[in-house]
């Protein structure tokens, strides 16, 4: 069991023939993933990498029964490429592309929303679940097939972290990039949920950065919903207000956005958020050992006590330190 | 990207949203000229892009010719928040009754423009958000469907009682949100817009953001772009394709993905350092993507060690190793430079990077707190 992809996964390149489509639909098919068919206008009837090429998504369909879409096209393409993609039947689609216009996004987003259609993207990594499948661009090598689910924001950073699991022993059942623009089709709620519901994810790894209010809804959402263990990571501590880092939805606008509201949301709700990759492997390995040896609602009350109980403190410790000074 | 608000009011105007008569000026000269045209009591406005220019005294109202002459004097050259006023709006002063804000902003969590229509106009909307949320109307608009003129209306309503208004509003909503689709923009903002005594609605303000993602079929706003308003190194990161910011910091970061680039920063924050940029050399990892980004950071004095963390993924590891090499050859940096390679082709990328007998560092933590006690041992 992964979530999203697994061995049914039958997958349509769109942009194949492109730099990147090709080049990935080749790593793809080699790592054992089901790449059924690519779609590139005017390059119908020939190949990439043995894998057919249609002149149109229907066509692919048709033929070949693909279930899933990976989309490779340049961002003036990408929304077009999506709707093709949805009305040709498909049912799970990921959009790789960067540089999308929001304004695209926005109606493509409310397209797809009662047509039972998952989008992941844009401007994401894409997925993979270890020794199943992979559609998207996360190195193969750098994974470990086990029980870790990862949910991330970002792409190189979400890399570091499935390499620190990895390096820890700790392997993992699907890493999803859900992309670091503004309107992504599939945030942190939809995966947890999927996290939640599929048994081979014992623990969650959730990597969020700065602007927006995502992380924080997945907090309360946590809370609600989510029974297994979770440990976070926020990037953009040290970001300045106001400027764009590098991905499009890593803004802090005003007072919204800021990495320290979403490290406060999650640690509310017993979430340990980790300083460095390297330390998340350690965290998950603490809250696996406490939900071994304490039933979830015990726990659950002894890590609020906790953090209920420290911050204050150390608060008014700093606080009468700084009084003294004066 | 962000446009002046004399840019702003140019869009506004062609699109048949009301605003005052006025110009733009870089010289004393020019301004006095502009004012002098009006013939009416004018505002003397600083174009730079930041927020608060008023409390910072780069918004003057001027009676008369010869006060105009002495704002724009004072306020041409002066420095807000770090940044010198170059350009400044010479615009007639108008009689204010009311002042409404009116602002339309991507929403991320419903994904719809929101339009935003508030009484309480003329000061901070933040403020106004947090402190009195209620004071603010809000419309999400569907954008399959577009705002329908009802809904204007109703938002407009919301504000006014006189129908002569009403109508006004409804017109500039309408305009408004047309110009939010039409440019590609994240954000325009009226605000405020006023009424005067004799009932004309105007925009006195105007903000507008675009959507850098957009920018690829906006040539015309492009075009608009004042490279004098930003800093120099983030223009040049910007033609060479890389993603930068300038930070007051001294340990310059190289980094592939803008995530990653994030927690380098962290990092060096949270060992003691202090980050001197955000740099994210992208995906592709042509070679001399690596050496802009080393000439860039190099020309920052501040910088004291640099350090390059690189996860390949795309990016290859040889590459970015040949345009260290290269960056060594050309620029010979006095500063330490640390690196932290891994991932694709990293073992071709150790022994390219032989040549140049670089320090390195198996992980992340390893690569920063190497950077950050090489800059120290620099200072002694």
């Amino acid at each position: 069991m992964a979530i999203f992809i697994d061995k049914k996964t039958k997958l349509v390149v769109q942009g194949i023939t492109g730099r990147d489509g090709s080049f990935h639909a080749a790593q793809m098919k080699k790592y054992g993933t089901n790449v059924v068919a690519g779609v590139t206008p005017g390059k119908g009837g020939t190949k990439v990498s043995g894998i057919p090429v249609f002149n149109t998504m229907q066509a692919a369909v048709d033929k070949t029964k693909a279930n899933t879409s990976i989309i490779y096209v340049p961002p003036a393409f990408a929304a077009d490429s999506i709707y093709e993609a949805v009305d040709a039947g498909i049912k799970t689609i990921i959009c790789i592309t960067e540089g999308v216009p929001a304004n695209d996004m926005m109606k493509v987003y409310h397209y797809i929303k009662h047509r039972n259609v998952r989008l992941i993207g844009p401007n994401c990594p894409g997925l993979i679940s270890p020794e199943l499948s992979k559609v998207g661009i996360i190195p193969g090598k750098i994974c470990k097939k086990g029980n870790v689910g990862v949910v991330s924001r970002s792409g190189t950073l979400t890399y570091e972290v499935i390499f620190a699991l990895t390096q820890a022993g700790m392997g993992q059942s699907t890493c999803i990039g859900i992309g670091g623009d503004q309107v992504i089709g599939t945030n942190f709620i939809d995966t947890l949920e999927a996290f939640e519901n599929d048994r081979s994810t014992k623990g969650i790894v959730m990597i969020g950065e700065i602007g927006g209010s995502d992380e924080e809804d997945a907090a309360a959402y946590i809370k609600k919903k989510v029974t297994k263990p979770v440990v976070g990571f926020i990037a953009g501590r040290t970001a300045p207000p106001g400027k764009r880092m590098g991905h499009a939805g890593a803004i802090i606008s005003g007072s919204s956005g800021l990495a320290a509201d979403k490290v406060a949301a999650l640690n509310k709700v017993g979430i340990p958020v980790a300083t460095s990759p390297l330390e998340i492997p350690v965290l998950m390995t603490e809250k696996f050992s406490k939900k071994k040896t304490t039933k979830t609602t015990a726990k659950k009350t002894t890590t609020r006590k906790v953090a209920g109980k420290k911050s204050p403190k150390k608060a008014a410790a700093k606080r009468t330190t700084k009084a003294k000074k004066k | 990207m962000k446009i002046h608000e004399y840019q702003a009011k140019e869009i506004f105007a062609a699109s048949g949203i009301p605003v005052p008569p006025g110009r733009v000026a870089t010289e004393v000269q020019d301004a006095v000229a502009i004012a002098e045209e009006i013939d009416r009591p004018v505002m003397v406005k600083a174009q730079v892009h930041v927020g608060g220019r008023g409390k910072a005294g780069g918004v003057k109202y001027a009676e008369n010719i010869e006060s105009a002459k002495i704002w724009a004097q004072r306020i041409l050259g002066m420095d807000i928040k770090g940044l010198t006023v170059k350009k400044i709006l010479v615009t007639e002063a108008v009689d204010i009754t009311s002042e409404t804000y009116l602002g339309i902003i991507l929403d991320r969590v419903t994904k719809m423009p929101v339009i935003m229509i508030s009484a309480a106009g003329g000061i901070d909307i933040e403020e106004v958000a947090a402190k009195t949320p209620e004071k603010i109307h809000k419309l999400a608009v569907d954008p399959r469907v577009g705002l329908r003129p009802y809904q204007a209306r109703a938002l407009a309503y919301n504000v006014f009682r006189d129908i002569k208004l009403v109508r006004q509003v409804t017109d500039i909503i309408v305009k408004l949100y047309d110009i939010f689709w039409k440019i590609d923009a994240s954000l325009v903002e009226i605000n405020p817009l006023i009424t005067t005594p004799i009932n004309q609605v105007i925009a006195i303000d105007a903000k507008i953001n675009i959507d850098d993602n957009g920018l690829f079929r906006q040539k015309e706003i492009e075009a608009m772009r004042d490279l004098d308003a930003e800093n120099s190194s983030e223009v040049d990161a910007r033609e060479a394709g890389l993603s930068f910011i300038k930070l007051d910091g001294n340990i310059g970061c190289i980094v592939n993905g803008a995530g990653l680039a994030m927690a380098t920063m962290d990092l060096v924050k949270h060992y003691g350092g202090d980050p001197a940029n955000f740099l994210d050399i992208g995906g592709s990892s042509n070679p001399d993507k690596v050496l802009t980004a080393m000439r860039i950071i190099l020309g920052d004095p501040n910088v004291k060690a640099i350090l390059i963390n690189i996860f390949g993924g795309i990016t290859r590891c040889d590459d970015v190793a040949t345009g260290i090499v290269s960056a060594f050859k050309e620029l010979h940096p006095e500063v330490p430079v640390v690196t932290r390679l891994t991932g694709t082709n990293e073992a071709a990328g150790r022994r390219i990077l032989k040549e140049v007998k670089l320090p390195s560092a198996p992980t992340l933590d390893a690569v920063v707190q190497k950077a950050i006690s090489m800059a120290g041992l620099e200072e002694e």
